[in-house]
C-alpha cells in the first residue's frame, strides 16, 4: 500500500513534470495592439495578416482594435501583459512612450514596437519596413509608363515615413523620365474612400495618367480603372480591385518578421533588436507586374528589386539636392538611417511646400 | 493647365456625385425632423445601409435586391430608434447618439467577411449621350438612377410639405403634436412613419458609398457624412432646397481644394481642407437669415417627446 502511494505520486510528479514542460513549450501567448478596425484593408489588416500567421504556426493570439495612442493604450497593454500574454507587438507610431512605459512594469513580457526608435528597456525591440524601397520601384514604373509626363500623388499627412516615401518615388521616375512633374494632394486622412476617390479625381482630370497614393483604402485604384488611367496599390495587393489600372502593388508582409519573434521567445533565444526591413527580407514585396508594362520594363524593374534586396542600389544614392538646391546627400554615397527616419524636406523635382 | 469647358463640366458633375449621399440622408432626416423627431444617428443608418447594400450585392449578385435591401436595413434600425422615443419614450438625443454607436459597430461586425472583396459596376443611364452636349453633356448624362433621384429628391419634398395633405399633417406633429392629436390625428403613428422614412434615406445613402461611388467596404467608410447630412438640415433651417444648396457648396468645395492643391495655390494645406466646413456654414446662415421665416420652418417641438395622456 505504502509502495503504491509512494509510486503513484512519483508517477503523477512525473505526468505534471512533462505536462508543465509541454506547456511552457507551447504556451506562448503573442498579443496585438491596433490602431485602426481589422476591416480597414490597408495597415491594421496587413498587421492582422501577420497575426494570423502567428496562429498558424500553432501559437496562440490575441487581438485588441481601435485602440486610441493615448492613456488607453497604457490600460490596454497593462491589462494584455496583466494576463499572461509573453510577447506583445504595438503596431502604430503614437504607441511608443506607452509601450516603454509599461515595459519597465512587467520586466518578463517582451514588447515589439512599430516605427518607432525608443527602446528603453532591454524587453522592448522596435522595427519597421523600408517601404520606400517600394516607391523607388513604383517611381521607375511611372516614370516610364506616362504619356502626360503628369503623374500625382495622394498623400496622407506630412511625416518623414510620407515625405521619404514621395522622394524616393520621384528621384525614381526622374532617373527614367526628367520631364515628370510629380502633382501631389494632400488629404489629410489614412482612409476615407470618397475623399481619397476625389483627391484622386481632381489629379486625373488635371491631366495626371498615373495615381501613386499613400493612403489606404482602394477607392483610388478604382477611380483609376473607371477614369482608364495607371495606379498602384497600398499595402496589400490590389489587383482584383482595378485589374487594368493597377501596374503593381508594395505589400506589408509582417508574418515572417512576426512568427520568427514568437517562436524566438519560445525558445529563448528572444532578444532585444531594432529591424528596418526591405525587399532583401521579405517585408516589403513587390506583387506581380501587369502584362500591359512593355517587356524590357519589366525586365528593369524585377533587375531593380534584385539590386534594391542585395543593397547594390539604395534608394537615396547622391547626389541629391533639395528644392532648394542645397545638397543633402554627396556623389557616391547614400541617406543614412538617421537621414532616413527624420526626413522632412522634399527633394528637388518634388513641386509645393510640405503642409506645416 | 488647360481650362476648356468639358474640364468644367467634369468638375461640376463630380461635385454633384459627391453631393449624392448627403442630400439622400438630409432630405430623409429633415422629414423626420419636421414631424418633430431629433434623430442624431443617421451616421449609423448610413453606415449599416452601406454594409447591407455591399453585403447583398455580394452575396445575392442583385443591385435591385440590395439597394432595397440597403433602405430596409435603415428602416429596421430605424425602428429600433422609433421604439425607443415614440413608444418607450426615451430622450431623443441619447437614444439617436446611441444609435449611431450601435450602427458603426455592428456594421463592423458584419463587414468582417467583406473586406477585401471588389464591388460590382453599376449601370448608368445614358453613357451614349455624355459626349452630345459640351459642358452639359457631362453634367446631365452617364449618371446611376441614385443619382437621378438624389437631385429630383428635395424638390419632391419641398412639394409634399407644403402642397399635400400628408404633408401638412408631418408639420402640424411637429410644430403642436398637443393640437395634431386633438384633431384625431394619430402623433405616435405618424412620428414612426417619418422615422422609419428617414432610415430608409440613410440606408440609400450608405448604399449609394458602398455600391456606386466607391464600391467596396471598409469599416467606417461613411467618415463622417452623417454628420454633415445633420448639420446641413439645420443650418438650412428645414428648407430642402437650401439642403441642395448647401450639399453642392460642401462637395464642391471639398473637390475644388484638391484641385488647388495640385494646381499648387500657395495657400495653407489645412485651411483648403476647413474650407469646406467653414463656407458652407456661413452660406447657409446667410441664405437664410430672415428671422421670421426660421421661426416658421423650425418644427417648434424639435426633439420634445410627446405623451398622449399630457
Amino acid at each position: 500500500m505504502h509502495k503504491f502511494l509512494i509510486r503513484s505520486f512519483v508517477s503523477s510528479l512525473v505526468l505534471l513534470f512533462t505536462l508543465t514542460v509541454a506547456a511552457v513549450a507551447k504556451d506562448v501567448k503573442a498579443a496585438f495592439v491596433y490602431i485602426g478596425p481589422t476591416g480597414d484593408h490597408g495597415w491594421t489588416y496587413q498587421h492582422d495578416v501577420g497575426r494570423k500567421a502567428v496562429e498558424a504556426a500553432g501559437f496562440e493570439t490575441t487581438y485588441v482594435e481601435g485602440v486610441p495612442e493615448s492613456a488607453d493604450a497604457e490600460r490596454v497593454l497593462r491589462q494584455l501583459a496583466n494576463s499572461g500574454h509573453d510577447i506583445i507587438f504595438t503596431t502604430s507610431f503614437g504607441y511608443m512612450n506607452p509601450t516603454n512605459k509599461v515595459a519597465k512594469e512587467f520586466p518578463n513580457v517582451k514588447f515589439e514596437h512599430a516605427t518607432g526608435y525608443k527602446r528603453e528597456h532591454p524587453n522592448v525591440s522596435t522595427y519597421a519596413a523600408r517601404f520606400y524601397e517600394g516607391r523607388t520601384i513604383l517611381g521607375t514604373i511611372a516614370g516610364t509608363m506616362t504619356k502626360s509626363n503628369v503623374i500625382g500623388y495622394v498623400a496622407s499627412f506630412p511625416i518623414p515615413e510620407v515625405i521619404r516615401g514621395i522622394n524616393s518615388f520621384t528621384l525614381a521616375a526622374q532617373k527614367v523620365n526628367p520631364n515628370i512633374k510629380t502633382k501631389i494632394v494632400w488629404a489629410f486622412t489614412w482612409y476615407d474612400p470618397g475623399k481619397e476617390a476625389e483627391a484622386a479625381k481632381a489629379l486625373i482630370d488635371q491631366g495626371a495618367d498615373v495615381i501613386a497614393q499613400h493612403t489606404d483604402s482602394t477607392a483610388i485604384v478604382q477611380m483609376a480603372e473607371k477614369a482608364g488611367v495607371y495606379a498602384f496599390g497600398q499595402a496589400s495587393d490590389m489587383d482584383k480591385f482595378a485589374p487594368k489600372a493597377v501596374l503593381t502593388s508594395v505589400e506589408n508582409n509582417w508574418g515572417p518578421y512576426y512568427v520568427d519573434r514568437v517562436k524566438a521567445v519560445a525558445n529563448g533565444t528572444w532578444n532585444q533588436k531594432d529591424t528596418w526591413h526591405g525587399i532583401g527580407d521579405g517585408m516589403v514585396v513587390i506583387s506581380g507586374l501587369d502584362s500591359q508594362m512593355p517587356s524590357d520594363l519589366q525586365a528593369k524593374v524585377k533587375k531593380l528589386q534584385a539590386d534594391l534586396a542585395s543593397g547594390k542600389v539604395h534608394s537615396f544614392t547622391g547626389p541629391i539636392y533639395d528644392q532648394k538646391g542645397n545638397l543633402m546627400v554627396a556623389e557616391g554615397k547614400t541617406a543614412d538611417d538617421g537621414m532616413l527616419a527624420g526626413m522632412m524636406t522634399y527633394v528637388k523635382g518634388v513641386e509645393g511646400d510640405i503642409p506645416k | 493647365m488647360i481650362i476648356d469647358i468639358n474640364f468644367i463640366g467634369l468638375i461640376i458633375a463630380s461635385i454633384m456625385a459627391s453631393a449624392v449621399p448627403l442630400i439622400l440622408a438630409s432630405c430623409g432626416e429633415l422629414i423626420t425632423e419636421r414631424s418633430g423627431v431629433l434623430n442624431l444617428g443617421v451616421e449609423g443608418m448610413m453606415i449599416i445601409g452601406a454594409i447591407s447594400g455591399f453585403a447583398l450585392m455580394t452575396v445575392t449578385g442583385s443591385l435591385i435586391i440590395a439597394i432595397f435591401g440597403a433602405m430596409l436595413a435603415g428602416v429596421l434600425i430605424s425602428t429600433i430608434f422609433a421604439f425607443l422615443t415614440q413608444t418607450l419614450i426615451t430622450n431623443h438625443v441619447a437614444t439617436g447618439l446611441a444609435l449611431t454607436i450601435f450602427g458603426i459597430g455592428i456594421s463592423a461586425m458584419i463587414g468582417k467577411n467583406f473586406v477585401g472583396i471588389p464591388g460590382k459596376e453599376f449601370p448608368v443611364l445614358f453613357q451614349g449621350l455624355k459626349d452630345t452636349i459640351p459642358l452639359l453633356g457631362p453634367i446631365l448624362f452617364g449618371h446611376s438612377i441614385v443619382f437621378y433621384f438624389a437631385f429630383a429628391l428635395p424638390f419632391i419634398t419641398s412639394y409634399f410639405l407644403k402642397k399635400t395633405k400628408i404633408g401638412l399633417i408631418v408639420r402640424a406633429v411637429g410644430d403642436s403634436p398637443e393640437s395634431a392629436s386633438n384633431q384625431g390625428i394619430n402623433v405616435r403613428l405618424v412620428r414612426y412613419a417619418c422615422i422609419l422614412y428617414g432610415g430608409a434615406m440613410s440606408g440609400l445613402a450608405g448604399a449609394y458609398l458602398s455600391m456606386i461611388y466607391t464600391p467596396q467596404w471598409i469599416e467606417n467608410m461613411t467618415g463622417g457624412r452623417g454628420w454633415i447630412a445633420l448639420a446641413l438640415v439645420v443650418f438650412s433651417t428645414w428648407n430642402p432646397i437650401k439642403i441642395l444648396i448647401g450639399a453642392m457648396i460642401f462637395g464642391g468645395l471639398t473637390i475644388i481644394q484638391f484641385h488647388m492643391q495640385a494646381i499648387g495655390v500657395r495657400i495653407p494645406v489645412q485651411f483648403l481642407t476647413a474650407l469646406p466646413y467653414i463656407v458652407t456654414i456661413i452660406v447657409l446662415v446667410v441664405i437664410s437669415r430672415d428671422s421670421r421665416k426660421i421661426r416658421l420652418s423650425t418644427p417648434s417641438s424639435l426633439g420634445k417627446s410627446f405623451h398622449k395622456d399630457n
